[in-house]
Formats: structure tokens, C-alpha cells, sequence
């Protein structure tokens, strides 16, 4: 493999990593205030299609967006209203999303454009195209660092960047700001939160609101800036692996990161490559393809050591009596 | 005269169909240290938790140093200068004691300031008032004595100066108990107002100036501490006159009967529960087990009742019986004679949802006597002694098909005592006899527990409360992280040579 089809392959990495992540730290916020969330994959879904079509319809990608953010948050006060306030199985609360968004988004798009459930390409000024950063052109002849920056890192759309700097930002929330404080002392202890005066439910509404936007906007960005349509079952189990890489990164903004980018990296192999020569064994593109999922399962089966989740997390607060 | 400085007039509270509190009205003065006491489930928690804004009243009024507040939640609550020390601490166990002093009470978006300001003023409320822990420690990592303090550090850091603590001295060894008094004297003489919940007759004496006394959701009295005596303060609890203490008459033990041999236990995480634990309990005697929550008591009941695997060695009049194998579970035990009220009886000792008479035959449901024939039981016999049974436990209401979870705390604990007592065991194993349960009931177990007793039966005792351990034992055993630190006589000791080994400290052979 030379240096090109190295370059190429980690590109892809970010790319295929990017609605990971966002579904990952989506899920995070979420499950740090002690709502498991398995509705991310039916969120990212539901907001892949309505940013595709009302990208299509208004001819923004922008407007998409919002369009795609604003189902996603929907989606996420309904599993907020269902295990906060009404006390329910979140889990069963998050499968009943995930039926949801799955019937709902091809049922809707078949009503309004007639394609099979799909929506019609987006073109211009309806997808996030990619940006160049400054000087790409520039540096992109300078041996090593130069394609590394013109090719790796310049040329994703807006949103893989926002993801990218949504780590930092979401490991300054969580550890040194009062909100992270409070969120993460509301997925331990919720009766703490309470005593000390401070609004369980309003915590855990605020961080299913931002678990609702980040999921908007990772659903966004497969619709409008990694294809440029909506089909259906897109999002192919991707808020399941967020929920695993999240587990593998125990609840940890870098981690989820790293965690992203390793599953991101299978999905760029599986891209990239038709069949890995290995040893002289070749191996099917079927076994690549189910890499990601393999290791979904590994991880979940608990081979990477023992994750503890926050403590409150499943249950619904409810004062002792 | 001086305001009070918290003055609740008809405060009402009902939960479902239970009147919690009815018609209430206190007056507490500042400076000073104001006692609520009352049997469990008299509604002391749930007035205080009114006052914090953990519940809300259904009718009633609040006054602050004289002015009417609207208290409709703890951070109302925390605004009028009131802070609460729960019975359950409200702790985040991986925070830090910085990171728990300041939730809630941050300052702004950015922590960083926030846990400067509480490190400085957390070194001033040290000194103030000796309240020493190390501001960086995980709350996980401390004792229940060093998180108890975080609770009144979080409270003194949100400037309370009415500070209200919950049965404090529950999980407390009485060195820490102690200190906790020290703490709350000092409290006083800086001016802070103190109520002090409890069920506990001999704290009320020791350290309150003031006492309310609750029974079933009324404040029947308030008296100053100095007029009163525990005997009267017992009465107003109950609302007749009550025993406080145990009439027995000196043990003759006979032949031992249970005897322990370097028991072993290691949970499934690995840490060892019991670290070799040997005695003996001989027949007519009551060998009671003193120790803080956690030391290793539970397991050993659970070993002994059959419920746990261990190695070692246990035997019944000489003959050795099975600890780890198929025959180590409960069933086996009740045949060999030895009968076992445990420790917690809602979860372990009952099921709820079933009726008395149902409980009443669980564990005894092979005698042949409840047998019609080879498929069916025969309710009627169950219900037949269950009745009889609760005429003899004085079981209140006496109604066999009554579902366990209707009766009240000592009404369940009779009904478990019974079925065990009536089976007439060679040897009772009994945990907790009287958590949860009202003076009342506790006095006509204690009297059980004797009679059985001086049936010439082995009696192991175990509890939390070195008061009843004291009243009922005619020998003591005190354990400290898996081992017994020592045994003692009850006349030869004293609560602090037993507050020491309790917490550790290796007494002198006796």
C-alpha cells in the first residue's frame, strides 16, 4: 500500500467515522444524565430524510439541516416525555423510535416524490460541499505534511468539522463547566441533584435536546454531504455502533473519538478495498463488510474490559417514598 | 422574646390513604439543638422533607425567623437557610469532596473558580469547626463518618443556618457518634439551629435542649430536655407505658450446641467477607453479634442459614454440616433445626405480595401436616395454624389472608418471628429483630427471644444496636471487617470498650 492509498484510506476514515462520532456524543450527552438512548439510529434516520427533501424542496442545504435537526429533537422529546416524565422503559421507548423513523421516513418519501421511498438527487447548493481550508493548494506539492493537510484534513464539509470540534468542546462541558457538573452528577446520583436544589428533569430534558441536535446533524450530513439522497435505511445500524463505540469509550469524549475512528476505518476499508490478500488467504468482501458489526458484537459481548455506565442510568427518577 | 427561628403551623401531608402528618405546628429557637422523636413511620422524615421542599404539604404554614416562607423545593429551601443531612446521604459517590460540596451551588459557567472559592472556604469551616476531610478524596473512598461530614460541609457551605439531620447516627460506631456531637455542640455555640431526628431515646438525653415527641402523623409534646426523663419520652412515643429494659433472669447455658470453625467467605468480586470467624453458642444462652453495617454479619447469618457457600467448618450438636455443597441451602437447615429470622425481612424474610398465611407456611411447606395428598396442599391447615399463630404473636390485624405488605414493620417482623419460633428450633439465628419496628412490638420480641431463651435454645443475636445487644446478650461478640475482634460479658464491658472493637481496635483477651 503506498502513501497515496494510505492517504486516500484515512480520508475516508474521517468521512465514514464523522455521523459516528456525532451519534456518539449525541448518546453520551444523553446517557451521562442517565437516559439510555437506542433511538439514535431512528433520529439520525428521520433526520437524514428530512434534510434530504427539504434540502431538495428549498434548495439549502442549510435549511435541510434545520429541517433534519429539527425532526431529530422532535424525536428525542418523545423519548425525553416518555421515560422522564411518564417514567417508561427507555429502552423499549427507543425501539419504538427506531420503528418509527424507519417506517415513517420511506412511507413519507414515497407520498412526496414517488422515487420507491428514496428522494431525488440534491445538486448545488442543497448538499454541504466540501471546503477548502486555507493555503490546500498551496502546500499540497510539499512531500509528507503537505498531502496531509491538502488531502487528510482540507476538502470535508462543514459538518465533519463541526464534529471533530465538538470533542474538545464536549470535554469542556463535561469536566470543567457547572452544566457538565450537573450532568454528570445527575446520571450518578439524581437524588444528590435534587437535594442540592437543582431540577432533575430540566437536566435530563436539556441533555436529550442536545442528544436530539447532534444525532440532526449526523443524520444531516449522510443525507447532504456523504450522499447526496436519502434512502432507505441509510443510516444501516450506525446509531448502534455509536452506542457501541460509546460503550468501548466509557462515556469519554476522546475516547468516543478514537472509538469512531477505529469503526470509521472499517468502513473505509470496506469502501476502499473489494478483498483483502492476507497471508496469502484472501477474504471475501463479505467478511470485510461485516467487520464493523463484528466488533460491534465483540465489543458488546464485553471483551474489552469491564464498562461501568452511570449508575442512575435506565432508571426514572423518582423521590423515595 | 425571640423569634423562633422556624415556626411550622398545620402542616398536613397524606400520602395515598396514609396521613403522614396531621395538623402539625413546631417552634424551634435558634442557637439551640431541637430533637424530633418518634417511632419509625411517625412522620418525622416526612416533615422534615417538607421543610427542605422534598415533598410538598398538603395544607399548612412555614415561617422563617418570622416571616412567612414559600418553601416549594429544596432550592427554596436552601435560599431560606436551610440545609438538610438525609438518613440515605445524597452523595455522588466518583465525585470528588469539592465536586459535591459545589453542585448546585456553583458560582458560574466555569468551575475553576467555583472549586477555589470552596477549597478556601472549606480550610475556614475546618478550623471553625474541626470538620476535617481531604477536599480531593472520592466520596467512594471515604467512611460513612467522613461522607456524613461532607453532607454538613455542603450545607454550612451553602450558608444554612438552620441545618436539619435525619437519623443521624444510624450508621455511626459510637466513636463517630460522639465526634458527630462534638461537632453539632459547636455547631450550637456559633449560633446555628440544629433538629435532630432520631428514634433513639438516650441521644435525645445526651445532646438536645428541646424535644418534640411524634406518634402516627401528630406532635404530641414538646418539652424542654431537662423536664423530661426517657421514661416519660417513651410513653408519649407509644402512648402507654413501656419496658425499656429487658427483665431476664441469668443465662444457665448448657451443653454447646452451634459450633463455628474458621469460617471463610469470598463474594463474587473477590473480596473476602469473613476472614475466619470461630465461637460457640451453647444451648440456653443468647451469643449476640455487635458490629457496624458491613463487617461481615450479614454473611455470616447467610452462611449459617444455609443461603451462602462457605469453607470452614460448622457444627450442630458435634456433627458437622454441609457448607458447600448440595445440602448448604435453607431447606436443609430448617430440617436440622435451626430457624432463621433474617435480617431483612421485606426482602429476604417475606414476600410482599403474598398473604400471611401463604408466608407463614414458606420454608415449613414439606411438613407432611400441609399435605392433602401427593398433589395438593392443605390451605386450610396453613391458614388454621397461621391464625393460631398470630393469636399467640399478637399480630395485628389477625387475619390470615391479609397480604404481607399491608401489615405494619413490627407487625411483619411477628409474623416472621412466629413461623420460626414456633417450629421450635434447636437454634435460632436472628438479624435485625427489631429495625424498623415501634417500641412497642420490640419489647414483646425481646420477651420471645428470652422465653426461648430459657427453653434451654442457642441463641444468635445479630444487630447494629449495641443497646439491644446489650439488653438481650449474655455474651458478646464484637465484628470488625470479617473477624471477630473478641467476645465480652455484658456486665464486664461497656459501650465504649465495644465502640472501640467495633471500629477495629483489638480489645484485651477477656
Amino acid at each position: 500500500m503506498d502513501f497515496t492509498t494510505l492517504i486516500q484510506l484515512l480520508d475516508s476514515t474521517i468521512r465514514s467515522a464523522t455521523p459516528l462520532l456525532l451519534a456518539c456524543l449525541a448518546g453520551l450527552y444523553s446517557e451521562r444524565s442517565g437516559i439510555f438512548d437506542i433511538g439514535l439510529e431512528g433520529k439520525m434516520l428521520a433526520a437524514a430524510f428530512f434534510s434530504a427533501a427539504v434540502a431538495f424542496l428549498s434548495g439549502s442545504a442549510w435549511i435541510g439541516l434545520a429541517a433534519g435537526i429539527a425532526s431529530s429533537v422532535t424525536l428525542a422529546l418523545i423519548h425525553a416525555l416518555a421515560s422522564i416524565n411518564f417514567r417508561g422503559n427507555q429502552l423499549i421507548s427507543g425501539v419504538a423510535i427506531n420503528f418509527l423513523a424507519a417506517g415513517m421516513t420511506v412511507l413519507v418519501a414515497e407520498a412526496w416524490f414517488s422515487q420507491g421511498g428514496r428522494t431525488p438527487s440534491l445538486v448545488g447548493l442543497a448538499r454541504f460541499e466540501p471546503i477548502k481550508l486555507p493555503f490546500a493548494d498551496q502546500v499540497a506539492e510539499f512531500p509528507f505534511l503537505g498531502p496531509i493537510y491538502a488531502e487528510l484534513l482540507s476538502g470535508h464539509s462543514i459538518l465533519v468539522y463541526v464534529a471533530l470540534a465538538m470533542v474538545p468542546m464536549t470535554w469542556w462541558v463535561l469536566y470543567r463547566s457547572r452544566f457538565g457538573l450537573r450532568l454528570r452528577a445527575v446520571g450518578e446520583a439524581p437524588e444528590a441533584v435534587d437535594t442540592a436544589g437543582v431540577s432533575v428533569i430540566r437536566l435530563r430534558y436539556q441533555a436529550v435536546i442536545i442528544c436530539g441536535v447532534l444525532c440532526g446533524i449526523a443524520g444531516a450530513y449522510m443525507a447532504t454531504g456523504l450522499q447526496a439522497n436519502f434512502t432507505k435505511d441509510m443510516t444501516a445500524n450506525r446509531g448502534f455502533i455509536a452506542l457501541a463505540a460509546l460503550i468501548f469509550a466509557k462515556w469519554r469524549p476522546w475516547h468516543a473519538l478514537m472509538a469512531c475512528l477505529l469503526f470509521g476505518f472499517l468502513f473505509a476499508i470496506e469502501t476502499r478495498f473489494q478483498k483483502i490478500d492476507l497471508l496469502g488467504v484472501t477474504l471475501p468482501l463479505q467478511f470485510v463488510q461485516a467487520l464493523p458489526y463484528v466488533l460491534t458484537v465483540v465489543i458488546l459481548a464485553g471483551f474489552v474490559g469491564r464498562a461501568t455506565p452511570p449508575r442512575a442510568g435506565g432508571e426514572p427518577y423518582v423521590k423515595e417514598r | 422574646m425571640t423569634v423562633p427561628a422556624i415556626e411550622l403551623i398545620g402542616i398536613s401531608k397524606a400520602f395515598g390513604p396514609v396521613q403522614a402528618n396531621k395538623d402539625i405546628s413546631i417552634r424551634v429557637m435558634p442557637g439551640t439543638i431541637h430533637g424530633i422523636i418518634g417511632e419509625n413511620g411517625a412522620g418525622k422524615s416526612t416533615l422534615m422533607s417538607i421543610l427542605y421542599g422534598f415533598y410538598k404539604a398538603d395544607s399548612g404554614e412555614v415561617f422563617i425567623h418570622g416571616k412567612k416562607a414559600r418553601i416549594t423545593d429544596s432550592h427554596s429551601a436552601i435560599a431560606a437557610g436551610i440545609g438538610m443531612v438525609f438518613q440515605h446521604f445524597k452523595l455522588v459517590d466518583n465525585f470528588t469532596v469539592l465536586e459535591n460540596v459545589i453542585l448546585g451551588a456553583e458560582d458560574g459557567a466555569p468551575l475553576r473558580p467555583s472549586l477555589a472559592k470552596a477549597r478556601r472556604i472549606l480550610t475556614e469551616l475546618e478550623r471553625e469547626y474541626e470538620l476535617h476531610v481531604d477536599p480531593d478524596a472520592l466520596i467512594s473512598d471515604l467512611g460513612v463518618g467522613k461522607q456524613q461530614r461532607v453532607e454538613i460541609l455542603k450545607a454550612l457551605y451553602r450558608q444554612a443556618e438552620v441545618l436539619i439531620l435525619d437519623e443521624p447516627t444510624g450508621v455511626l460506631t459510637p466513636s463517630e457518634a460522639d465526634q458527630l456531637f462534638r461537632i453539632l455542640a459547636r455547631l450550637r455555640e456559633e449560633g446555628k439551629t440544629i433538629i435532630f431526628i432520631t428514634h433513639k431515646l438516650r441521644e435525645i438525653m445526651e445532646i438536645t435542649d428541646t424535644v418534640s415527641v411524634m406518634r402516627r402523623g401528630e406532635m404530641t409534646a414538646t418539652v424542654r430536655t431537662e423536664d423530661t426523663s426517657p421514661e416519660q419520652l417513651a410513653e408519649l412515643m407509644v402512648g402507654r407505658k413501656v419496658l425499656l429494659r429487658v427483665t431476664k433472669t441469668p443465662a444457665r447455658p448448657g451443653p454447646p450446641v452451634l459450633a463455628v470453625e474458621d469460617l471463610r467467605v469470598t463474594d463474587s468480586t473477590g473480596v473476602e467477607r469473613l476472614k475466619g470467624v470461630s465461637f460457640t453458642v451453647h444451648a440456653g444462652e443468647v451469643l449476640g453479634i455487635a458490629g457496624v453495617t458491613g463487617n461481615g454479619q450479614s454473611e455470616l447469618l447467610e452462611v449459617l442459614g444455609g443461603m451462602q457457600l462457605a469453607t470452614g467448618l460448622i457444627s450442630l450438636h458435634g456433627q458437622p454440616l454441609d457448607i458447600s455443597g448440595k445440602y448448604a441451602n435453607g431447606r436443609a437447615r430448617r430440617n436440622d433445626g435451626i430457624g432463621h429470622v433474617p435480617e431483612d425481612r421485606q426482602r429476604r424474610g417475606l414476600i410482599l405480595e403474598f398473604t400471611a398465611w401463604e408466608n407463614m407456611a414458606f420454608g415449613y411447606h414439606h411438613d407432611p401436616a400441609y399435605q392433602t395428598n401427593r398433589l395438593l396442599m392443605n390451605n386450610a391447615a396453613m391458614r388454621r395454624d397461621t391464625a393460631a399463630q398470630m393469636g399467640r404473636f399478637d399480630v395485628r390485624p389477625p387475619d390470615p389472608d391479609l397480604l404481607a405488605r399491608n401489615f405494619s414493620g413490627g407487625n411483619q417482623q411477628k409474623l416472621v418471628v412466629a413461623r420460626e419460633i414456633e417450629r421450635n428450633p434447636d437454634v435460632l439465628l436472628i438479624g435485625q429483630p427489631t429495625r424498623g419496628v415501634d417500641i412497642g412490638a420490640i419489647e414483646f420480641i425481646h420477651q420471645q427471644i428470652i422465653a426461648l431463651r430459657d427453653m434451654g435454645k442457642a441463641i444468635l443475636l445479630v444487630s447494629v444496636e449495641l443497646d439491644e445487644i446489650m439488653a438481650l446478650s449474655d455474651r458478646i461478640a464484637v465484628m470488625c471487617d470479617g473477624q471477630i475482634m473478641g467476645e465480652r460479658l455484658p456486665d464486664a464491658s461497656d459501650e465504649t470498650e465495644l465502640g472501640l472493637m467495633m471500629a477495629g481496635v483489638k480489645g484485651k483477651a477477656a
